[in-house]
């Protein structure tokens, strides 16, 4: 009997309107999975603003589509939209519930990835907490910490489950756990159980990122894909043995194919052959994959080694703030126009005595995103210059972009034009990250999965 | 021999983990894997991508999807929320990468992939009202 587990948001800012089409379909479980590196962030300052923030705040769209459907027994929820703060998150779910006027819920948060207040503990017990990325020692930690989250496996998830739990809300647990998670509870995984383990995490991976397995963000003939515009988002039927179909809602566009499936099965990967995953070590190069046709690809043989002793965690620091701006150039001349006025921005900055710690100058339309795998541009019939840079305050960041209006009348090449709301926008804060490992034991230690209901 | 670019034997997709980006090529067929695999060394990629990318460049092998999986080191300004790049979570390195030129065999150098007919967008956006 195999369980059907839907993917039914792949980011924050992602739309909740995918997820109907999955409810219609009919899914055990639906997992929703909201977290980036790059989120972090973005939820930590919203944590600096406001204390009972840190989660990904469109998790009550979310709900308003699927409660009803937990409520009524047909689905199970799972997400990560805790973010940094799944007590908070959870607090909304059970707001939104309480406002849709759904009763009769059992909501679980998974608490525990929150390593910031246990930093000297954990360091005490010998986490030494080195940049696993650069190999720098934390004694070269620029300031301090302004979050540290530890990618927790699938184990909360199914003691959530095994709980009774219709709503499971986590902070920080890896992406493909979540439907790791269900999976093993469903099927009763054992966890050193490590090759089931690892085609659950397999799976998750391919689901994780909502519409990318199923016609998005696709190098193929994307332009054939049906119905691009409302892209479905995927469904794995997995069975006891770890084996699985990987499916999308009957009737929907998109696409699921062979082709379509491995391009998501690389996706953010080192090694393929040693996905490192909080349960399990995944060989990715071990599945075999059949596709049966009609959007349906079948996934098995995959081979997993015991889980490493540690868990991957993410600790970030303030690096400063940053701005930019843009203007537009016209044919002839475009690409020297824009480089002349890159420089006079730069000149006109340092005679206002505004310290810039780092340019960043693209070429829009030259070689903005190819770099030196970009050629040598012939004559570009226009030009977008984007600059942007890093200042040690919020006030000189702004102030620079200030010093690019004036050369609307100014600057010495004619064909400049101001990029409507480009620029003069207000800075952004930067983070650096710093990824790490701890050992896991210590992190298990206060691992805890508490429930709420709603009457 | 003939000189094909990448674009004509794989497609691709990329990723970001912190400053690191993850670029994958995955071959049409058998015979293409070969190629790539002979070709696209960890080096060549390295040297592609120049001063985009300031560390090292690591290669993975994955034949059960005729895939080669490249990992860049110090490739993305810095990891995102700390990169000044409009890219700055390396999307777009894996069409970077296919603009690529390889020798491949002659018999390989005749056949293109496709290009995009868009004529439905076409229609979508003739129907708007614009000036």
């Amino acid at each position: 009997m195999s369980v059907r587990i839907g993917g039914g948001q792949g980011f924050y800012g992602d739309t909740p309107a995918a997820v109907e089409s999955l409810l219609d379909d009919g899914v055990d479980y639906l997992c929703l999975e909201a977290l980036a590196e790059l989120t972090l962030a973005i939820l930590q300052k919203d944590r600096q603003r406001d204390e009972t923030l840190g989660y990904t705040r469109d998790l009550p769209r979310y709900l308003a589509k699927a409660l009803p459907a937990v409520a009524a027994g047909r689905t199970k929820l799972i997400t990560n939209a805790g973010g940094i703060n799944p007590a908070a998150a959870a607090r909304a779910a059970l707001d939104t519930a309480k406002q849709l006027g759904v009763s009769g819920l059992r909501v679980a948060t998974v608490l525990g990835d929150d390593l910031k207040p246990r930093l000297d503990e954990l360091r005490a017990a010998g986490t030494m907490l080195a940049n696993a990325e650069s190999g720098a020692a934390y004694d070269e930690f620029p300031g301090e910490p302004l979050f540290a989250a530890a990618y927790l496996g699938a184990r909360p998830i199914v003691d959530a489950l095994s709980g009774g739990a219709d709503v499971v809300i986590t902070g920080r647990v890896a992406d493909a756990a979540l439907f790791l998670g269900a999976a093993a509870h469903a099927h009763g995984w054992g966890w050193e159980d490590w090759n089931r383990l690892a085609a659950g995490t397999l799976i998750g991976h391919l689901l994780e990122c909502s519409g990318q397995v199923a016609g998005g963000n696709y190098s193929g003939e994307w332009w054939t894909i049906p119905h691009p515009w409302d892209l479905p988002y995927p469904i794995a039927e997995v069975d006891a043995d770890g084996s699985a179909v990987i499916t999308k809602p009957n009737g929907s566009g998109g696409r699921v194919d062979f082709d379509t499936v491995r391009h998501q099965l690389l996706y953010e990967v080192h090694d393929p052959a040693a996905y490192l995953a909080p349960d399990v070590v995944a060989d990715f190069t071990s599945a075999s994959f059949t596709d049966l046709g009609d959007d349906r690809v079948r996934v098995e043989g995959v081979r997993g080694a015991p889980a490493t002793p540690t868990y991957k965690a993410l600790l970030a620091y303030h690096a400063g703030w940053s701005g930019e701006a843009r203007a537009a150039f016209s044919w002839p001349d475009a690409y020297e126009k824009a480089k002349a006025t890159a420089a006079l921005l730069s000149k006109r900055a340092e005679m206002a005595g505004l310290a810039v710690d780092e340019w960043c100058f693209e070429y829009w339309g030259v070689n903005a995103l190819g770099g030196p795998t970009a050629p040598p541009p012939d004559e570009p019939p226009e030009v977008v210059i984007r600059a942007a840079w890093r200042c040690e305050d919020e006030r000189t960041a702004a102030l620079i972009g200030r010093e690019l209006i004036p050369l609307t009348l100014s600057a010495p090449p004619a064909g400049f034009t101001g990029m409507g709301r480009g620029g003069g926008g207000r800075p952004t804060e930067l983070l650096g990250i710093w990824p790490t490992l701890v050992d896991r034991k210590l992190v298990d230690a206060n691992v805890r999965v508490t429930f709420e209901e709603v009457g | 021999m003939a000189r094909l670019q990448l674009r004509e034997l794989c497609g691709y997709r990329a990723g970001d983990k912190g400053d690191i980006a993850d670029v994958a090529i995955f071959a049409d067929d058998e015979e293409r894997y070969e190629v790539i695999l002979r070709e696209v060394t960890a080096e060549r990629v390295k040297e592609h991508f120049g001063a985009m990318v300031l560390g090292d460049v690591d290669r993975y092998e994955a034949r059960n999807v005729l895939a080669l999986n490249f990992v860049l080191h110090d490739a993305l300004g810095g990891g995102g929320p700390r990169s000044l790049r409009s890219d700055s979570l390396g999307k777009t390195m894996g069409g970077a990468l296919v603009r690529m030129e390889i020798e491949v065999p002659d018999a390989l150098a005749d056949r293109r992939r496709p290009r995009p007919d868009v004529s439905w967008a076409d229609e979508i956006l003739d129907a708007l009202p614009q000036r």
